[in-house]
């Protein structure tokens, strides 16, 4: 019994890592410019794609693939603020929501012409790890590192740099922000592309572990909702930690009953966080 | 002047009327699915549209109340062998029950979080579904074909299952003018413009959005068990579709949301953009890029939707299109 | 007079020319197209196994359109036109599609969509506009336990699905007593593991896991984390993606048992792709290209044949299609000879006397045999036919290759236990 919970656990863990990277792109985006981002979902499929057509017409490990990956990211999130953000940015939510949303369509019905929903696979083993009595796939092991490596250079371009320091303080307060000089349109549309950058590499990752189809995206996209409500909308930190307290839960659940509930403790406890906390661990923007 | 002496009163119901009229008596087969399809799209556009354009709420999970009603319904009639008529009330019921003790906690939530809650509580509520097993946990319930029986025939029961969701939307319409004219219905509108200001001023705001709720669930619940019973199964992924619910939210938004006339004609629009881009072979995978491209205009440029833009442009039809 | 002799005149050469329009072109027996509706999942996640079976399908329509079509005691001769949508995997497409393919397309004749859960759907729109249904790949009972009269079953159903492997299992491990199961939760494997469940337990088996994923699943982990080590068998599955990535992630994971027994995966060629974890697997088979179902044998059992040997089927389908047939190629196939074969009894395409040809099918195929229930219950269940059992094994060159274990009568090798991963 412990032993079937400590290997359950592991995976749950380590698959909460990329759960938390993909959550962070959501959760930055938010804070920023306290638009959510609907077309999350597609955005983490097409980065699973991005690194098959990669991986299997160009022969690039999908490994070093993530780094064109996540500049694809990068320009289809500036892409999509441009077009359908940047008009709805100061209207009510639901314009943002409704906006978002439209891309995420859009992005699915084109996807699905030219992939189809056929089911496709990464065939890129690294083998089995076995520690002790546990065993996974490598790959996992690796995705989890990527996810921190990614994490840590998030944070590094935030603090660190100018364009990151800009986007903390658009984040903090727009008007002032613009009042000191900061581009704020142009940081707007970089936040957005950062945002979509984590959830194109977060579904790069993905793609290793398990097969997909464009339309993968979605259930992710639900977890990262759920995710940003634990962990506090707004809050990169916070986003890891829920993910990988979310992909704990996922672990752990089924020890105890039929892997078919863990959806509604999944989202039973959505709801009742955003009921009773809303602002989650971390407390939201 | 009474309501019933405005256009803008009787235009809809004219329309829906004469429409499943024509049906009825052409009475053909491939017709009456057509209509089916499109007076089921109004149905549940035009209950949606009582929440959202009313109060300003948006309700990403709607569909939510489609699916835990049809399956209640769908339940009565097959494992409890209730007739039809009773069984599509008895799930509409449970659907205005589920909306008012839901709502009385979610609604307290705003904007995109009361959305996200939404999304959250179809997702659970498919989930339970799946595991539940009076409702046939996850390989759903049918009918066993003998029920048809009981109309007639399989005929002559779908027959009676159209009529029934030509009133049924008959009757939303209905509703959803008496809602908009009504005192209460001013309040909800004072909601949508500024919650808190119509607090202020005297609205009872949370009873209000919560009997908005249930009137916009009750709806959906009875049109569910109408489809499914024509379609003589329900399984939980056809229940809970996030997607049928968001192209709730585009025809809405589509023909202008907050009007009664809205509904009605988004949902015709795009069902015959969506039959004619399905079977088209082009455009057939690309029927979903399509609605979203058309969203997109909509909520960048005509926002108020195909009803309101006529509203705002042509003076003279702001009495016929309400 | 002279107008009337050039009106005359006029009047006589239109006609003429009318005539000869309109005239048949000269053919002594009339011709007719019977249209044969149905859903195909060219895309979606049903996609590799329902391509197999329309595969079949369009074979038979070429081949008995080229052989000359049916033809009936009256002179005329039956031509077979099939109309196909792509139903993308997907439920609603299915019974919207359906009811185009009877309303607008006409169609005379149905063939299923390929899965129990999108024929389950389907069935019921038959039925309800008064066509027959031949199912091919669906292999659920329940679809018959509805009261339909028009649907007829080709495959070997559910409950008889997985029964064989427990068979195996206490032939090659008398001493195991645990078996695991890990199921799709669909109409399909439902059925299947609830009657192997029940199978097993008669044989004096424990089912120590017995939990369905969702259709969807990608990460089998958490259901292979609740697998008891000491399990002697695993055994489900559901359609071939998510079966072949359980395979895979059971490989993965160095799940060391007995027997691994899952469904439709294995017998598909393409199941090979996946290298080691393929090695050892059990799978059950509606068919297998090494079957044999001759005339002969069918003689000595006294019932009638139809259609071409199995060697037959295989060239054309090879020929064609520059692939192996599997079993859901021969189902697509044969789901169209059952329909030639109670026409031509019948002697006619009307719906009421096919049926009652149908009902009174006893044949013999390269298939296997072919024979409906009739009684309320269960009417259109197939009864004849039985399941194969194959297993995948290493060939000298190192690479997998299948053979049939089960029953003993046709087994080609003998089962074996899964080495120690």
């Amino acid at each position: 019994m412990l032993d079937q919970l400590i290997s359950s656990l592991t995976d749950g863990l380590l698959l909460g890592f990329v759960y938390g990277v993909a959550a962070m792109g959501l959760t930055l985006i938010w804070g920023v410019m306290s638009v959510i981002n609907l077309a999350h979902g597609p955005v983490i499929a097409l980065g699973m794609f991005g690194t098959y057509l990669l991986f299997t017409h160009l022969g690039v490990n999908p490994y070093l693939a993530m780094v064109p990956v996540a500049g694809g990211g990068l320009i289809v999130g500036l892409v999509i603020y441009v077009i359908a953000v940047h008009r709805v940015i100061n209207a009510p939510h639901l314009s943002s929501l409704l906006a978002t949303f439209a891309v995420n369509m859009i992005i699915i019905g084109v996807g699905t012409a030219v992939f189809s929903t056929s089911p496709q696979n990464i065939d890129y083993s690294l083998g089995s790890v076995e520690v002790g009595f546990l065993t996974f796939p490598a790959s996992r092991l690796v995705g989890a590192f990527g996810a921190i490596l990614v994490t840590a250079c998030l944070y590094l371009f935030l603090y660190f740099t100018r364009p990151g320091k800009a986007i903390r303080a658009v984040a903090n307060n727009r008007m002032a922000s613009e009042l000191m000089g900061i581009p704020s349109s142009r940081v707007l549309a970089l936040s957005f592309g950062l945002g979509t950058m984590m959830a194109a590499v977060a579904g790069g990752l993905i793609a290793t572990f398990f097969p997909f189809t464009i339309l993968s995206g979605g259930p992710y996209e639900l977890k990262s909702f759920v995710i940003c409500v634990l962990g506090g909308l707004g809050h990169p930190l916070g986003a890891l930690v829920g993910g990988l307290l979310l992909g704990g839960l996922e672990g752990l659940i089924p020890t105890f009953m039929p892997v078919s509930w863990v959806p509604v403790v999944e989202f039973g406890l959505f709801v009742l966080v955003l009921l009773v906390r809303p602002s989650g661990l971390f407390g939201a923007k | 002047m009474k309501a019933w002496q405005k256009p803008g009163f009787w235009l809809p119901l004219v329309i829906v009327l004469v429409w499943g009229g024509v049906v009825l008596l052409i009475h053909q087969d491939t017709m009456r699915e057509t209509a089916f399809i499109i007076l089921m799209a109004v149905g549940l556009a035009s209950s949606l549209n009582i929440l959202l354009g009313y109060t300003g709420y948006v309700s990403f999970g709607h569909i939510v109340f489609f699916g835990l009603g049809g399956y209640t319904g769908f339940y009565l009639l097959s494992a409890q062998g209730w007739p039809l008529f009773a069984a599509a009330i008895g799930g509409g019921l449970l659907s205005a029950l589920i909306a008012g003790l839901v709502g009385l906690a979610v609604l307290r939530l705003r904007g995109a979080y009361f959305a996200l809650a939404t999304i959250g509580i179809n997702e659970a509520a498919r989930a339970f579904v799946s595991n539940f097993g009076p409702y046939g946990g996850a390989t759903g319930m049918f009918v066993n074909f003998s029920a048809y029986q009981k109309y007639g025939g399989p005929g002559p029961a779908l027959w009676t299952t159209f009529i029934f969701l030509w009133i049924t939307t008959l009757v939303v319409l209905l509703v959803s003018y008496l809602v908009k004219h009504s005192r209460f219905g001013l309040g909800l509108l004072a909601i949508r413009e500024d919650e808190d200001a119509a607090m202020v001023m005297g609205v009872k705001a949370p009873q209000a959005k919560t009997i908005t709720y249930v009137i916009s669930a009750f709806f959906p619940g009875v049109i569910g068990t109408l489809y499914f019973f024509k379609n003589g199964n329900i399984e939980p992924g056809d229940a809970f579709q996030l997607h049928m619910s968001i192209e709730m939210l585009v025809m809405v938004m589509l023909g202008g949301m907050g009007t009664v006339m809205g509904p009605l004609v988004g949902a015709v629009g795009y069902q015959w953009l969506r039959g004619y881009l399905l079977t088209s072979p082009i455009f057939k995978d690309l029927h979903l890029a399509v609605a979203g491209a058309m969203l997109l205009v909509i909520i960048l440029f005509v926002p108020t939707g195909v009803v309101g833009w006529v509203r705002n442009h042509v003076q003279r039809l702001q009495k016929v299109l309400e | 007079m002279k107008r009337f002799g050039i009106g005359f005149a006029v009047v006589l050469s239109l006609s003429l020319i009318l005539a000869s329009l309109t005239a048949p072109s000269g053919a002594p027996a009339a011709e007719k197209t019977v249209t044969i509706g149905f859903t195909a999942s060219q895309t979606g996640k049903l996609n590799v196994e329902a391509t197999r079976q329309i595969n079949g399908l369009h074979l038979w329509v070429e081949q008995v359109n080229g052989a000359g079509g049916i033809k009936l005691p009256d002179g005329t001769v039956i031509k077979f036109a099939d109309k196909f949508y792509d139903d993308e995997s997907k439920k609603e497409r299915v019974q919207e599609l359906y009811t185009k393919l009877i309303n607008t397309d006409k169609a005379d004749f149905l063939i299923s969509p390929y899965s129990s859960g999108l024929t389950d759907a389907s069935a019921v729109i038959a039925q309800q506009y008064n066509r027959i249904m031949i199912t091919a790949g669906a292999a659920s009972d329940s679809t018959y336990k509805k009261g339909y009269t028009l649907v007829y079953q080709s495959y070997t159903p559910a409950s008889r699905y997985l029964t064989g492997a427990v068979d195996i299992l206490v032939k090659l491990t008398p001493k195991s007593k645990k078996i695991a199961i890990i199921h799709e939760n669909d109409k399909f494997a439902t059925d299947v593991v609830k009657d192997l469940r029940k199978y097993a337990e008669e044989k004096g088996f424990t089912v120590v896991l017995f939990e369905g994923y969702d259709s969807a699943t990608a990460d089998f982990a958490p259901f292979i984390n609740k697998i008891p080590a000491d399990v002697d068998a695993i055994m489900g599955g559901g359609h071939f993606a998510d079966t072949t990535t359980l395979a895979r992630q059971l490989y993965e994971k160095k799940i060391n048992t007995r027997m691994i027994a899952l469904l439709v995966a294995p017998p598909e060629p393409k199941f090979a792709e996946l290298g080691d974890a393929c090695i050892s697997v059990v799978g059950s088979s509606q068919w297998e290209p090494l079957a044999h179902f001759t005339k002969e044998s069918a003689q000595k059992e006294g019932i009638a044949w139809f259609g071409p040997t199995g060697e037959e089927f295989i060239k054309a389908y090879k020929a064609k299609f520059k692939e192996d047939p599997s079993y859901h190629s021969a189902g697509g196939y044969v789901a169209g000879m059952i329909l030639q074969d109670a026409i031509q009894k019948a002697g006619s395409t009307d719906t009421a006397k096919v049926k009652a040809a149908l009902d009174a099918m006893d044949s013999m195929t390269f298939y296997g045999r072919l024979k409906f229930a009739t009684g309320p219950k269960d009417h259109g269940l197939q009864v004849g036919h039985e399941m194969v059992y194959i297993q995948w094994n290493k060939d000298q060159q190192g690479k997998p290759v299948k053979q049939v274990v089960w029953p003993a009568a046709g087994a080609t090798a003998s089962p074996f236990v899964c080495p120690a991963r």
